[in-house]
């Protein structure tokens, strides 16, 4: 117990890996037994990760904003370390990741049958990797599993991808990758000036401003494309689209909120200076996302667009709120993180059953199934509203925290980001009639199977964390609050400081 | 300087290349005498002789000067053999079962590999311009007969005669570079000509013999602008010749320049600084480009070597221990990718001989799902995608790099490895997301035991060699700052 308990940050994070390596030698046979045999490792072991992780939560120390459960050892040279840690910002990430991925593949289940030990293989390796951006504290191995992530999921868009998912795999990979090399090489000067890479050294460490600016940017040109934030988003509605449904579950759930944690963790808390000088370029962006994204999703015909659109403008409120560097401002923008981590996840979760049935995702091709499907069309009610914003869902919190926050910098960006949660209304809830309701007069529609319980295990527990998060935001609030404070008080006090510096250099 | 050569015992640092050099002829003789169709077990023989080469020169730790100067064995040194040696080793290793099908199977295959990895031994090791190029000289002249082998293909006997060709004029660069150098210092010892070249005599003359002798260097390790014969070469040679060209012979070269540039020259970094930047960026950016056109996977993997001689080079850019740490680095992973990269390309015949293009690889994924996860792993690897053994290697020459204030020169060679990943991709596109055309034959036992080693030591860099590699090339470029 006490190895566990010593090193729960290591056993979350690799576990998956272990059951990966556990598939590497059984359960490869193109056989209906093997296959089974596949699949129930790969639950398994992203239950035990599941069980595990909350079984960190529980023992997490709220109060305390420092990292917890830090394992910290040399590893090449004096260099890169073995650091593993958590903070409030952080642990949440972890427990959403190791969430989503038993509902993937769960989702998975009957939809991928060619491959599937490779299927399994990559969403077990991609959980680690996902979990380790998140866990690292040493800023290397942060980016060994920021970077290595590329892979599996540049092969899950590519192998069980649609039709044009090969230039869609492509587009995914160089789109990331050149964001990304950027980062490292600002890494890299970051070594050489703090000497260290050790995250919570880098976090007290404080960077010239005028190296800030250039520090900024690089990281910038990677977590503005990870976002993605407009117009650097142009990767995604394609990726989403062509990815298979728990690809596109992950993208937008998980590897979109890597790009939020990175600005939090390194872009405003090691460059205050440089977070402040850009806020409104960010700002203006953000404004840009809500609403062109807002527009361009009003008039998509495919749903799995749409709700891809849907997400770059979900996450302007997200870059907003980080930005506008205060408590509020972030603290929301960690919950909405959350909050569309669980409803965007659900959204490609309901289309995938709609495609599972129909293999189209056009929206022309439904309409009016809730006649056939009530269950199905309560579950898609409910997430549909979470991602208007609805009071009383999880997705109003976030927005809502985001506005005021943003509200207290510059009224105008809140007032315009407003305008967000009017477009998302109508995309949405038109997206919506559209599918739902109508008359049910399509052919291909008459034979429609309501879920079954598979995928009501998949769903319901995604629908009572909405609805519970909306009424009762307090477990996501109460673990981030204390870390989120601390990221606050920390660029408040540094633009205090280098205010008089940052007008002298203009 | 005078050397004792009175005793066996003060011989001691050249214990290695004495022994190669008795081995090889040895073995020599028992080819001709014995039998000359027993290509296979002088072959076997001849990794053993290696393999024992490669203990001697690690240990025990015999470090000295010899020779009146003329030869060396430091860390870096040592490091370098040991990685030469492998790569050799390896190369033979690869040629074993293959060297039939390839028309290789004469003995004398494996001895000329002998002898150019001795030659390889002295280039490491030395420490006078003329032992220079008696060893570049050794191994340039073993290296043109192994490329043209293959007699009767048109095209083998090309690409030697391309690479003699070429190959003499970068000796003919290097040998007048050198005589320049002697000319205005009247010194070969190149730790000798470090005075001479920090007093105040340092002329136009000089830096003119300096930069045809890296140029003669940027020969061998085929780096822009002199990398012309290296695809036509890598293409025409038989595949397990290749698979030696790639390896062992650019560890020997990039040995040879980090040793021509950091020892004697030294004390004027930003003469040659400039020179190695170029050379870098100008490998790196054409690589990348150049391969993407490429149709033939051995072609493509020739440029894909003069990229990662581009990438090395960053390493050295810095003119920093630092940097030559980084390359120390680079070389031993590059050396284990490619050895990993031929044992794959060689596993993979269909009913049509061997494969040779990308398009052949189609649907290997579902056909010989081993080989296919190898090829990819060392195809991120090669993009430098982390966690792999490649990300690692980049890592250690851009730190350098970065270190040594080459922003520019960092983003340029970042951007130009995205740039790459487009080629290195397509290859995995096409075996894992395209369907199967043909099938393959079954691959040999020792290559898949080299493919799984390899890739389980490019998978598992971060773990298993990160550490212990890091420390040796560490030790390494400590001994020549």
């Amino acid at each position: 117990m006490t190895f566990l308990t010593d090193n729960i940050l290591t056993v979350v994070t690799f576990l998956p890996l272990v059951g990966a390596l556990l598939l590497t030698f059984v359960g490869g046979g193109e056989d209906e037994n093997s296959k089974t045999l596949a699949r129930w490792i790969a639950l398994a072991t992203s239950l035990i990760t599941f069980g595990l992780s909350l079984w960190m939560w529980s023992r997490f120390d709220p109060a305390n904003a420092g990292f917890q459960f830090v394992e910290n050892y040399d590893w090449i040279g004096t260099s890169i370390g073995y650091r593993m840690g958590v903070d409030g910002v952080s642990i949440l990430f972890v427990v959403l990741t190791a969430l989503l991925i038993p509902a993937c593949i769960l989702s998975s289940w009957s939809s991928i049958s060619t491959r599937v030990r490779e299927y399994m293989l990559v969403f077990l390796i991609l959980e680690t990797l996902c979990i380790g951006v998140f866990t690292a504290l040493d800023l290397a191995m942060f980016y060994v599993f920021f970077e290595g992530s590329l892979i599996p999921m540049f092969l899950i868009i590519g192998i069980w991808g649609g039709k044009r998912r090969i230039q869609a795999a492509y587009k995914f990979f160089f789109y990331t990758f050149t964001g990304s090399v950027l980062m490292l090489l600002a890494i890299m000067y970051m070594y050489w000036q703090a000497g260290t890479l050790d995250i919570r050294k880098l976090l007290a460490f404080q960077f010239d401003p005028a190296a800030q600016t250039w520090l900024w940017l690089a990281f910038f040109a990677s977590f503005a494309v990870k976002m993605p934030m407009w117009p650097f988003h142009r990767w995604l509605p394609e990726a989403h689209v062509e990815a298979p449904t728990a690809g596109s579950v992950i993208l937008a759930a998980i590897l979109l909120k890597l790009g939020g944690y990175g600005f939090i963790r390194f872009s405003l808390a090691m460059f205050p200076v440089a977070s402040e000088m850009f806020a409104p370029f960010v700002f203006t962006l953000s404004i840009a996302a809500i609403i062109i994204t807002s527009l361009i999703a009003l008039v998509q015909t495919d749903i799995k667009k749409l709700i891809a659109y849907s997400s770059v403008a979900h996450m302007g409120f997200v870059t907003m709120g980080i930005f506008s560097g205060n408590v509020m401002g972030i603290h929301g923008a960690v919950f909405q993180m959350i909050s569309h981590g669980i409803v965007s996840g659900a959204l490609f979760l309901c289309v995938g059953v709609i495609y599972d049935r129909l293999h189209t995702r056009e929206i022309e091709a439904f309409g009016g199934l809730v006649e056939r499907m009530p269950r199905y069309a309560f579950a898609f009610m409910v997430f549909t509203m979470a991602n208007v914003g609805l009071p009383g869902t999880s997705g109003f919190v976030g927005e809502f925290l985001t506005m005021i926050g943003t509200f207290q910098v510059n009224t105008w960006v809140a007032f315009f980001a407003a305008f967000g949660v009017i477009l998302s209304a109508a995309y949405a809830l038109w997206l919506y009639r559209r599918v739902i309701f109508g008359g049910l007069t399509k052919e291909s529609l008459m034979g429609m199977l309501d879920l079954d319980r598979r995928e009501i295990a998949v769903l319901a527990p995604l629908i009572v964390l909405t609805i519970l998060f909306g009424f009762w935001p307090a477990p996501i609030l109460d673990a981030t609050a204390a870390s989120v404070n601390l990221v606050a008080e920390n660029f408040g006090k540094a633009i205090g400081a280098t205010g008089p510096l940052v007008a002298a250099a203009h | 300087m005078n050397s004792d050569l009175s005793s066996f015992a003060s011989l001691a640092p050249a214990y290695p290349e004495l022994l190669l050099a008795v081995g090889v002829v040895v073995l020599l003789l028992g080819g001709v005498i014995f039998s000359k169709d027993r290509s296979t077990g002088i072959a076997f023989l001849a990794i053993l002789l290696l393999i024992a080469v490669a203990g001697v020169a690690i240990w025990p730790p015999a470090e000295g000067i010899l020779f009146n100067g003329g030869f060396i064995v430091d860390g870096f040194a040592r490091y370098m053999k040991f990685l030469v040696l492998g790569g050799s080793a390896f190369a033979l290793v690869l040629s074993t079962s293959t060297a039939k099908p390839m028309g290789l199977d004469k003995f004398e295959y494996s001895i000329l590999v002998l002898l150019a990895t001795l030659g390889m031994m002295v280039m490491v090791s030395a420490n006078d311009l003329m032992s220079l190029y008696v060893g570049l000289e050794l191994q340039s002249l073993a290296l043109y007969v192994v490329a043209a082998m293959k007699r009767e293909d048109s095209k083998a006997t090309e690409a030697g005669l391309k690479y003699f060709v070429l190959g003499a004029l970068s000796s003919g660069m290097l040998l007048y570079g050198a005589s320049l150098i002697y000319g205005f210092t009247g010194m070969t010892q190149l730790d000798q000509i470090v005075t001479a070249v920090a007093g105040a005599q340092r002329s136009i003359g000089l830096i003119f013999g300096m930069v045809f002798l890296i140029a003669g260097i940027a020969f061998k390790i085929s780096a822009v602008p002199f990398h012309m014969w290296t695809p036509d070469v890598y293409e025409g040679a038989p595949t397990p010749v290749t698979a030696f060209f790639a390896a062992a012979p650019k560890v020997a070269a990039m040995a040879l320049i980090i040793r021509v540039v950091t020892v004697p020259f030294g004390g004027v970094t930003h003469d040659w600084q400039q020179i190695v930047i170029f050379l870098s960026i100008a490998s790196m950016v054409l690589a990348a480009f150049a391969a993407i056109g490429q149709n033939n996977l051995k072609r493509l993997l020739a440029y894909s070597s003069i990229g990662h001689v581009g990438f090395a080079l960053v390493g050295l850019s810095a003119g920093t221990s630092v940097g030559v740490e980084g390359v120390a680095v680079y070389m031993a992973i590059y050396v284990a990718m490619t050895i990993c990269m031929f044992a794959a390309l060689l596993s993979l015949r269909t009913s049509n001989g061997y494969v040779e293009t990308i398009p052949q690889l189609a649907g290997l994924a579902q056909k010989r799902p081993f080989i296919a996860a190898i090829i990819a792993i060392v195809m991120f690897s090669f993009i430098g995608l982390p966690p792999l053994a490649g990300f690692f290697a980049k890592w250690q020459v851009f730190l350098a790099a970065i270190d040594a204030h080459l922003f520019a020169l960092a983003i340029i060679g970042v951007l130009a490895s995205a740039v790459s990943a487009f080629y290195y991709l397509r290859i995995v596109k096409v075996m894992y997301f395209d369907e199967p055309q043909s099938e393959f034959a079954a691959a040999p036992a020792e290559l898949t035991a080299v493919m799984a080693v390899a890739g389980f030591l490019i998978v598992t860099y971060f773990v298993t060699v990160a550490s212990p590699l890091y420390n040796a090339a560490h030790a390494a470029a400590g001994s020549l700052f």
